[in-house]
């Protein structure tokens, strides 16, 4: 399992649970890089009827079970909300086909919406509940599943780092590392948004690329704001393809206190630099959700990189090209609430189970993974 | 055109730096978040200020000096020094606040340094403060943290520190300097010559050494606070002898009533700013070369963040920042940099004469306090640090260092535990969410 992030946890923990001998190698430590810098998203309210959205039920599922102590999981519930006409009627009908699909969306009037949210904005011209959207702390989250697969005899080897492949007879027999030598049966290539050049490194590229989200913390504040709630611009934004800087407002609090704001999605490859009119753009738009936080101070930012397909579907199979080789990665910003559903499809696929969900629309071959030119 | 260099801090590398970038022919504009410039080492009391004359400085021509401005983040660009992003008030903290940003042609990054003070047992009562806090209270207020007082820790600081507090009436029980007289006096006497031109400080010490012994307060070396105990605040504290490595004596044990401890163990230079521009370090300090030029092009570091050497090396190392950021001919200030060179050999030594002991953490219980903000305790993070997470993840999972402060005053200590950065602070001053929101306003060029 190449990548010990929420995705290589989770996938290592439940094929040790199916009896593979796993063994984790990560180039830092566990859950340093895209888990540790994401808001820890469970989320159905921003998928649209389709392939995605059955593997986030799926996985929605499955998160209780797996959640254990420290992983602050909370089924808070999501409300989005529409602030013009035009929104208003877009987010009433994707919740239609939302429930059509076996969603929880629940149409909320004025008066229930302000006893959810006292503090809200009042201009709201729509509001839906989906009770089902719910948040975990992800490196907690993390650190649950890598014990468990720990405990299940799974090892891990931090600081080593894949350098490429060994093949022979069109099958890939062992990966050099800077720990050395790795062999094994099979390899998956756990390894989110760095997915694209580890791939090109075993010879087999896959396009995945960073786009970079960004968040901001407050300080801690009494309660304020009690589910996640954020604007219906985010469904188009999770969607939206350009490598412009994409914004939405997303807000929600922590057990600690403080109040999270998202989000941005920017494509800019691996640039880790801040900027602040990126910050700018999501404090002006939290505001018009919350105007009451405008004297809040912002006592820190962090940005991620997320594994983007220009698709907008994960992939999680065998490569066709290479024996041997497996992928569970691009999941963008879902790959938290996806990751327990991805990690028991790629154990059924392995082990010759019936998946639950149709594996199908992940596949490796499909041409936004395998794009000529893949970058 | 004329140059523009900023000057971020205005003590004395940063007044030093403002000074010699507008001899040098160029324009400058020098920021502080307080609302007085000469930064620590000149702090005075509010009365005694209106009778001094301002630094000349700030009323050049040249210069524009805005007191109150805090930098809340540093753009990097593909070209060129980062742009500066500045929340500027009456008040770097109060309301009507408003952003602005600076562009500049070069960068002085003078913020200077902040008290460093391990944690033990009881730390976090009320009454257990920085020696940086009681020294800001006795030079700028005129008020004694308490009546009996006890001074403690490591370093030189100890000792103006203990004589302010006599100036301004209290008690002071002793100094204690964990140090042992042997490391002491290794570091002090190694390489005699380097202490050519260091005779002033030396008097400076010795003064501050005569002025305890008028007081009758004794200092001894080899001893330290392992414990401050009390209900609601400090009542007594519990010092014991240290070894070379600071593990504790045991049975050498005293306890000592007190109403106030003023601890310090040496300083951590202010990083959150040079880290944003990208600069590299060493040594847990900014990487610099002759001419104070960081590893960023255009930007340049003075002063107590390029190693804590005393605010006479910090001005002359701001005189060649500034010459230097300012365009000025380069090769110049021959004695300036001669008086920077043996500031930065007396700061080795200081380093090397009042080493942190690496066995500190010994006085440590597991229900120690670290991280004070959000009361993360030793015990859970000695646990999360041996669960193989990444350093980022084990504070994720502990919120250590995530508090209000951001881990200014536990950083260092969470570096030594878990391998982190604790300089990553990519919002350098706290900004409220309607000032980030509003455009910010552009000066205008060639002002």
């Amino acid at each position: 399992m190449i990548g010990a992030g929420i995705i290589g946890t989770a996938c290592a923990r439940e094929l040790a649970l199916a009896g593979v001998r796993v063994t984790l190698v990560d180039r830092a430590g566990a859950a340093g890089a895209t888990t540790a810098h994401g808001e820890g998203n469970v989320l159905v309210s921003d998928k649209g009827p389709g392939p995605e959205l059955r593997l986030a039920q799926f996985s929605r599922r499955l998160w209780p079970e797996v959640a254990g102590d420290g992983t602050e999981w909370q089924a808070k519930g999501g409300i989005v909300v529409a602030t013009t006409g035009e929104g208003a009627r877009e987010l009433t009908a994707f919740a239609a086909a939302q429930r059509a699909a076996g969603v929880r969306a629940e149409p909320l009037d004025p008066a229930g919406l302000a006893s959810a949210e006292p503090y809200l904005t009042r201009d709201v011209t729509a509001a839906v509940h989906y009770p089902d959207d719910a948040q975990v702390q992800p490196a907690g989250a993390a650190q649950a599943l890598l014990d468990a697969a720990l405990g299940e005899g799974a090892t891990l080897l931090p600081g080593c780092e894949v350098l490429g492949a060994e093949v022979s007879g069109g099958r890939l027999r062992a990966v050099r590392t800077t720990g050395g030598t790795l062999t094994a049966d099979l390899f998956v290539d756990a390894a989110g948004p760095w997915a694209g050049a580890l791939s090109r490194s075993l010879g087999a590229p896959i396009d995945v690329r960073p786009r970079r989200g960004e968040i901001l913390v407050t300080t801690p504040l009494p309660p304020t704001v009690f589910h996640k709630v954020y604007d219906a611009d985010y469904v188009g934004a999770v969607g939206g393809d350009a490598a412009e800087l994409q914004a939405s407002a997303v807000v929600e609090s922590t057990p600690a206190g403080t109040v999270l704001l998202g989000s941005s999605r920017r494509a800019a490859g691996f640039d880790e630099r801040l900027q602040p009119e990126i910050l700018s753009v999501i404090a002006e738009r939290a505001l018009r959700l919350f105007p009451c936080l405008s004297g809040v101070p912002v006592m820190r930012a962090y940005g991620g990189f997320r594994p983007y397909v220009a698709d907008h579907l994960p992939i999680i199979g065998p490569d066709p090209r290479l024996d041997g080789l497996w992928h569970a990665t691009g999941h963008e910003g879902a790959g938290i609430g996806l990751a327990p559903g991805t990690a028991r499809l790629l154990t059924d696929l392995i082990t010759g189970r019936t998946p639950e969900v149709d594996a199908a629309p992940f596949r490796v071959d499909r041409p936004a993974v395998l794009r000529r030119g893949a970058a | 055109m004329t140059r523009h260099v900023v000057v971020i801090g205005a003590g004395p590398a940063g007044l030093g730096a403002a000074t010699a970038a507008v001899r040098a022919g160029a324009r400058v504009t020098l920021l502080d978040s307080a609302d007085q410039a000469g930064g620590q080492y000149h702090r005075m009391p509010p009365d005694a200020y209106e009778a001094r004359r301002p630094f000349r400085i700030c009323e050049s021509e040249r210069c524009d000096w805005w007191p109150g401005a805090a930098v809340w983040a540093l753009e990097r660009r593909d070209s060129g020094p980062p742009r500066v992003h500045v929340v500027r008030g009456p008040d770097a903290d109060g309301d009507g606040r408003r952003r602005c940003v600076l562009r500049a042609d070069a960068l002085v990054l003078a913020p200077g340094a902040h008290d460093r003070v391990l944690p033990f047992p009881g730390w976090e009562l009320p009454g257990v403060v920085t020696a940086g806090a009681a020294q800001v209270l006795a030079k700028g207020e005129r008020v004694a943290v308490g009546g009996r007082v006890l001074v403690a820790g490591t370093g030189p600081f100890l000792l103006p520190v203990a004589a302010s507090l006599l100036d301004v009436g209290a008690h002071v029980l002793g100094v204690l300097e964990a140090g042992t007289a042997g490391a002491l006096l290794r570091g002090w006497t190694r390489r005699p010559w380097e202490l050519t031109g260091q005779a002033g400080k030396g008097a400076e010490l010795a003064a501050y050494a005569a002025r305890l012994a008028r007081g009758r307060v004794p200092y001894r070396t080899g001893r330290g606070v392992v414990e401050a105990r009390g209900d609601g605040r400090v009542e007594e504290v519990v010092t014991a002898r240290l070894r070379g490595d600071w593990s504790v004596v045991p049975g050498s044990e005293q306890v000592l009533t007190v109403d106030a401890l003023c601890v310090t163990h040496g300083f951590t230079p202010r990083l959150e700013l040079p880290v944003a521009a990208g600069c590299a370090l060493l040594d847990g300090f900014v990487a610099v070369d002759e001419d104070q030029a960081t590893s960023v092009p255009g930007v340049y570091a003075a002063g107590e963040v390029t190693g804590i050497a005393g605010a006479p090396a910090a001005r002359a190392e701001g005189v060649v920042a500034g010459w230097t950021a300012g365009g000025g001919t380069p090769g110049r200030l021959g004695a300036t940099r001669r008086r920077r060179d043996e500031g930065r050999a007396f700061a080795s030594r200081l380093a090397a004469a009042h080493p942190i002991g690496r066995r500190w953490a010994g006085w440590l219980r597991p229900d120690t306090i670290v991280c004070r903000c959000e009361e993360t305790d030793y015990g859970t993070l000695r646990d999360a640090a041996a669960s193989r997470l990444d350093a980022r993840a084990v504070r994720l999972g502990t919120r250590a260092g995530l508090g209000p402060c951001q881990a200014r005053i536990c950083g260092p200590t969470l570096a030594e535990l878990l391998d982190t950065n604790p300089h990553h602070r990519p919002i350098a001053w706290p900004i409220r969410l309607g000032e980030l929101a509003n455009p910010p306003a552009e000066p205008k060029e060639g002002t």
